[in-house]
């Protein structure tokens, strides 16, 4: 073992931390979104939405996040209409396309967190709140959604972690996260246990965090 | 579409044996996880506050750290350490280990700890007087774990097992950085020279669709064999 690598390598693998929770927070923000109108459509009485809704998380999550950013990567890029309009602009970005793959990746997994949320909120506050005159839509808004969001805290928590483990891809669409930047280092040093360990540690304390920002969230907004 | 036919000129067969290779390496990894499972589970369980420091590691810090990075910790490191372990030995010649090998092995330390997590959940969640009437019918210690416990935790875990089967499938795509040829090398391959990888990447999609698909119908099938009487 190779203390005083690993100690110099610190700050370059720090550094690129930054870039890891950018992608990270970037593609929660936008996946949150994404997962909130799916599980809305989920919840919908026509079949057809109902089943479009059904297909977006069945096949987002039964193929693996790597297989989702090449298409988006590689795959796009082959179209020589899509190339000519405006979009091509972001998706020319690995740094888009790995926002993007990991955003819809993230909706897919947060629309059913939600939807399975939203369909064990109790009976009961809807219709304490409908016997309180409160319209539909403010219900929907002010209490099935806060509501729904507070159940699945201790899911979501999951997804993020799982998320954060994913943004790793990143590195190969040639983004230096911190996998990427790891392996940068090793291949100049040939040292893969003292770098690959330390990489590990930073992602193992960004773990840790999150794990207890969801305890402390979960605990400030507890029904009790 | 001619490229996806099988023969000469296409990918078709390729790819066939490619998702034979995926499906291999899925088995061989979820095996190494329950094998993982079976030494870290009791030790989970165990009264003993170091033994339970030692599983709570495994299964913490492989949950929290990217499964790529286990893989090239294991696939660029793991050959250096076997290196260093057979030059103490007196054996100074370069091992390259099989891809396959690392591979599994690295997916299966991965699925291990979460299939660790799955058996501790479900062993827990049995009756505690399902453990004292074995004890104080005087069961032999592996007749009551085989005859009573296991049947009962099977039903309890295949549910979550099956997530574990679909994340360890999902993350054999991985391997594909150490050039074991499974699905994901496979449609690498074909892409750089068909300079197709839309095609082929959307084709991949759709084999590990059907894969997770296929998987699923079979574990419901076991999911109704063994909640048979609940």
């Amino acid at each position: 073992m190779d203390l005083n690598l690993m100690a110099s390598s610190l700050p370059k693998l720090l550094s690129a931390a930054f870039i890891t929770l950018k992608l990270l927070s970037a593609s929660l923000i936008i996946g949150l979104f994404i997962g909130l109108l799916f599980a809305i459509l989920r919840l919908s009485k026509n079949s057809i939405i109902n089943r479009f809704a059904y297909a977006y998380s069945y096949v987002f999550r039964g193929t693996p996040l790597l297989v989702q950013i090449f298409i988006i990567y590689y795959g796009l890029g082959q179209i020589e209409y899509f190339r000519s309009t405006f979009l091509w602009v972001v998706f020319k970005e690995p740094y888009w396309c790995a926002i993007i793959a990991f955003a819809l990746n993230t909706g897919a997994y947060t629309s059913e967190i939600l939807r399975s949320a939203f369909q064990t909120i109790k009976p009961g506050i809807i219709e304490a709140g409908k016997s309180l005159g409160i319209s539909n839509k403010i219900i929907f808004y002010k209490i099935q959604i806060p509501v729904a969001i507070r159940q699945s805290l201790p899911a979501y928590g999951n997804e993020i972690i799982l998320m954060m483990k994913g943004t790793s891809l990143a590195s190969t669409v040639t983004l230096m996260d911190i996998t990427g930047v790891a392996k940068h280092i090793v291949s100049t040093t040939y040292k893969p246990l003292e770098i690959f360990i330390t990489a590990g540690g930073i992602y193992l304390f960004m773990t840790f965090l999150i794990h207890n920002l969801i305890k402390y969230l979960e605990k400030k907004y507890s029904f009790q | 579409m001619d490229l996806l036919t099988f023969g000469k000129t296409g990918w078709g067969d390729e790819l066939f044996y490619a998702t034979l290779m995926t499906i291999a390496v899925s088995i061989t990894a979820m095996l190494i996880g329950f094998l993982f499972s079976a030494i870290f589970t009791p030790l989970k369980l165990s009264n003993n506050k170091f033994l339970n420091l030692i599983a709570n590691s495994y299964t913490t810090i492989i949950r929290g750290v990217p499964e790529l990075l286990v893989i090239y910790l294991f696939f660029f490191g793991g050959s250096g350490a076997i290196m260093y372990v057979a030059s103490i030995f007196g054996y100074n010649e370069y091992i390259e280990i099989n891809a396959f090998i690392t591979g599994s092995v690295a997916i299966g330390i991965i699925s291990g700890a979460y299939s660790t997590e799955v058996f501790r959940g479900a062993i827990q969640s049995i009756d505690k007087g399902q453990f004292e009437a074995c004890k104080v019918l005087g069961f032999k210690r592996y007749i009551y774990f085989l005859k009573v416990i296991m049947p009962q935790m099977l039903r309890l875990a295949i549910p979550n097992l099956s997530n574990v089967w679909q994340i360890t499938l999902k993350d054999t795509s991985l391997i594909s950085v150490t050039g074991l040829v499974e699905i994901m090398r496979q449609s690498y391959i074909a892409a750089g020279s068909t300079r197709d990888p839309l095609l082929f990447y959307s084709f991949a999609a759709v084999l590990y669709l059907i894969l997770t698909f296929l998987s699923m119908k079979l574990i419901n099938k076991l999911e109704v064999k063994y909640s048979r009487g609940f």
